[in-house]
């Protein structure tokens, strides 16, 4: 402690520097901690606020692809609801479709919409914050988010090419979005009419009713369902909602690319700081020797470099942070997928901190082979 | 008093409580190197100093003064005989037992102070009693210490403000601070000139016998020998008056 402080202070340069280099860091880890939880609200919020345990898609039906390709047959659901670990099953649509929103200005807003076709009555339906819940077959339930394109409750939206109508009657509490695009509900029946390509005029064709994007699922409470014995006895492929996640558009490369960023910046900053006391280190190499020549232990000499560590970062870690959450508040209120939680932001400090802390420890472990010796004689 | 290749007394140790106190080497043989380039450091030495006296051991480099330090330091471990400090054998101590014998029972002084670069001429005092894990009661008052040595007034600065032979005497009080019952003193005086030489080693004579700690001094420099009680003369790994 005694030699730590005011080396620190001694020194304050050369610690300045390096701990600038984490707080630059920090700030970095910070943004791409928000930018993360961003993509994966951007990517998933909508499935992530479903009541729901897991999917059933079709049979063979690959995760990449799962919401695109994936055709159950409504029928399904009876079969899961059958079981005994399942309480409640229910057909799901889902599909990307491009509308134009008239405002009630008279203004024409293009926008991309994820249709998530449930039944009305059942579990899927969501709350509103705004309008009312989903009910007429012509009206849909929209994303919070949705309302940031200028559109608002009582608007109408035409689909692209089918010239479906369909009127904003209620908006959703928080952000549903799925693949970047944000989420409209509603009712299966007018998701199948979609998803068949039917127009308003135009004849659906025989067995479109009976067709839906999955069966979700939801467990009876407490309970965890055996998807395994549940498909093998319905005929579907399941997922749970989290593995469904890989299932959005964008997603997996987005996280992956994201994770990997991360990992090479805490990789980066624990090398900074292991290099940093390693030339910290062999620099102090004669006066470590006169130290220990005067009878300090290893062990007094490595707590000392230790101390010093983690003031440097957990100083500069703040630091780092401050500026970061600084930036990242002006960037949440930007289009940019940007979402700052406690949560991913805590372990990235403990991260930072603790594998700063590995890196010094590295560092320190030379100490053990200053020999005191090397006091004697006049290397200085 | 004991120099010579007489063979080990075991009953030294037990001769009278005056000698019990000091350094006390006996026939203590110390080889440098392995393989086929081994040099015998120390050949068979024997030495005592006792409490209150200052000797000092000069010859040529590559004699094994520095070699004698270290053995009589706890910094290095001889092949063969004892090594007593305070008659406490030292010299088959762990790594872990002989800094804590070079806490409880040595000072040093180095070539050129040797201050660590951080710390004030006070901090350097209080750093000592820190590293021997001492309350200021235990030991010296750094501030009185610092009196004592002249360098009162230079309390707050830092090494690099200091001249050398400032440094000198910060370190010397560095050493003392811990209230040592051995001090061990590396070229005093290699990097002063004359008349500061003369200064920094009257300041240990006059230590030595204030405090009543025994002092070894390793010198090449002839001319400050006046101040010693003794002085001994190395030579290939041998002592002699």
């Amino acid at each position: 402690m005694f030699l730590a402080w005011r080396e620190l202070i001694f020194a304050r340069a050369r610690f300045g520097l390096m701990g600038g280099v984490v707080a630059l860091i920090a700030v970095l880890v910070v943004l791409l901690s928000g930018l993360s939880s961003g993509l994966v609200n951007d990517g998933v919020s909508g499935l992530q606020r479903l009541p729901v345990t897991a999917f059933a898609f079709a049979e063979g039906t690959k995760t990449d692809s799962a919401f695109s390709r994936s055709v159950v047959d409504v029928k399904q659901a009876e079969a899961w609801r059958g079981r005994d670990d399942v309480g409640d099953a229910t057909p799901f649509g889902n599909m990307l479709v491009n509308a134009k929103a008239t405002t009630a200005g008279g203004a024409q807003v293009p926008i991309d919409l994820a249709l998530f076709g449930v039944d009305p009555g059942s579990f899927l339906a969501p709350d509103v914050a705004e309008g009312s819940r989903l009910g007429e077959p012509d009206g849909i339930v929209v994303s919070r988010t949705v309302l940031d394109e200028g559109v608002a409750v009582g608007d109408t939206v035409v689909i692209d090419r089918l010239g479906t109508r369909l009127k904003v009657i209620g908006v959703t509490g928080d952000q549903h979005t799925f693949g970047h695009v944000d989420v409209a509900y509603l009712p299966l029946r007018t998701w199948q009419q979609v998803h068949a390509g039917a127009g308003p005029d135009d004849e659906v064709r025989a067995g479109a009713y009976e067709e839906a994007t999955a069966i979700a699922l939801r467990a009876r409470d407490g309970d965890r369902i055996d998807l395994a014995a549940g498909d093998a006895a319905v005929g579907t492929t399941s997922m749970t909602l989290e593995e469904s996640f890989g299932a959005s558009p964008g997603y997996t490369a987005e996280t992956a690319t994201l994770t990997l960023i991360q990992v090479f910046l805490y990789a980066i900053s624990a090398l900074v700081v292991g290099t940093f006391f390693t030339v910290w280190t062999i620099q102090r190499k004669h006066e470590l020797a006169v130290i220990r020549a005067m009878g300090a232990s290893t062990g007094y000499l490595m707590r000392d470099t230790m101390i010093q560590a983690t003031v440097i970062l957990a100083v500069s870690t703040a630091v780092g942070f401050l500026l970061g959450v600084g930036g990242g508040t002006l960037l949440t209120t930007t289009p940019m997928p940007f979402a700052l939680e406690a949560g991913p932001l805590v372990v990235a400090a403990l991260l930072l901190i603790g594998l700063g802390l590995a890196g010094a420890a590295a560092a320190v472990g030379r100490i053990v082979r200053v020999d005191p010796l090397a006091a004697l004689g006049g290397q200085r | 008093m004991t120099t010579g290749s007489t063979s080990t007394r075991p009953d030294s140790r037990r001769t009278g409580a005056a000698e019990r106190g000091g350094l006390l080497l006996e026939g203590v043989t110390l080889t440098l190197g392995d393989g086929d380039a081994t040099v015998t450091a120390l050949d068979d030495v024997d030495l005592r100093v006792a409490p209150g006296e200052f000797v000092a051991i000069v010859g040529p480099s590559g004699a094994g003064k520095s070699s004698l330090l270290a053995v009589a330091g706890a910094l290095t471990t001889p092949d063969s005989g004892r090594v007593l400090l305070d008659g406490v054998d030292i010299a088959r101590a762990s790594s872990r037992e002989k800094a804590r014998h070079r806490r409880e029972r040595i000072g040093f002084v180095f070539q050129s102070g040797n201050l660590i670069p951080a710390l004030t001429s006070l901090d350097q005092l209080r750093f000592a009693l820190d590293v021997a894990g001492m309350r200021a009661a235990d030991g010296h008052d750094p501030h009185e210490l610092l009196e004592r040595v002249g360098m009162a007034h230079r309390a707050g600065h830092r090494p690099h403000q200091l001249s050398g032979g400032e440094r000198q005497r910060v370190g010397i009080a560095r050493a003392l601070v811990t209230r040592p019952s051995v001090l061990l003193v590396d070229e005093p005086t290699a990097a002063l000139d004359r008349a500061r030489s003369d200064d920094i080693v009257a300041l240990l004579a006059h230590e030595t016998h204030e405090s009543g700690v025994a002092t070894v001094m390793v010198t090449h420099d002839h001319d400050v020998l006046g101040h010693c009680d003794r002085v001994l003369t190395m030579v290939d790994g041998r002592l002699s008056e």
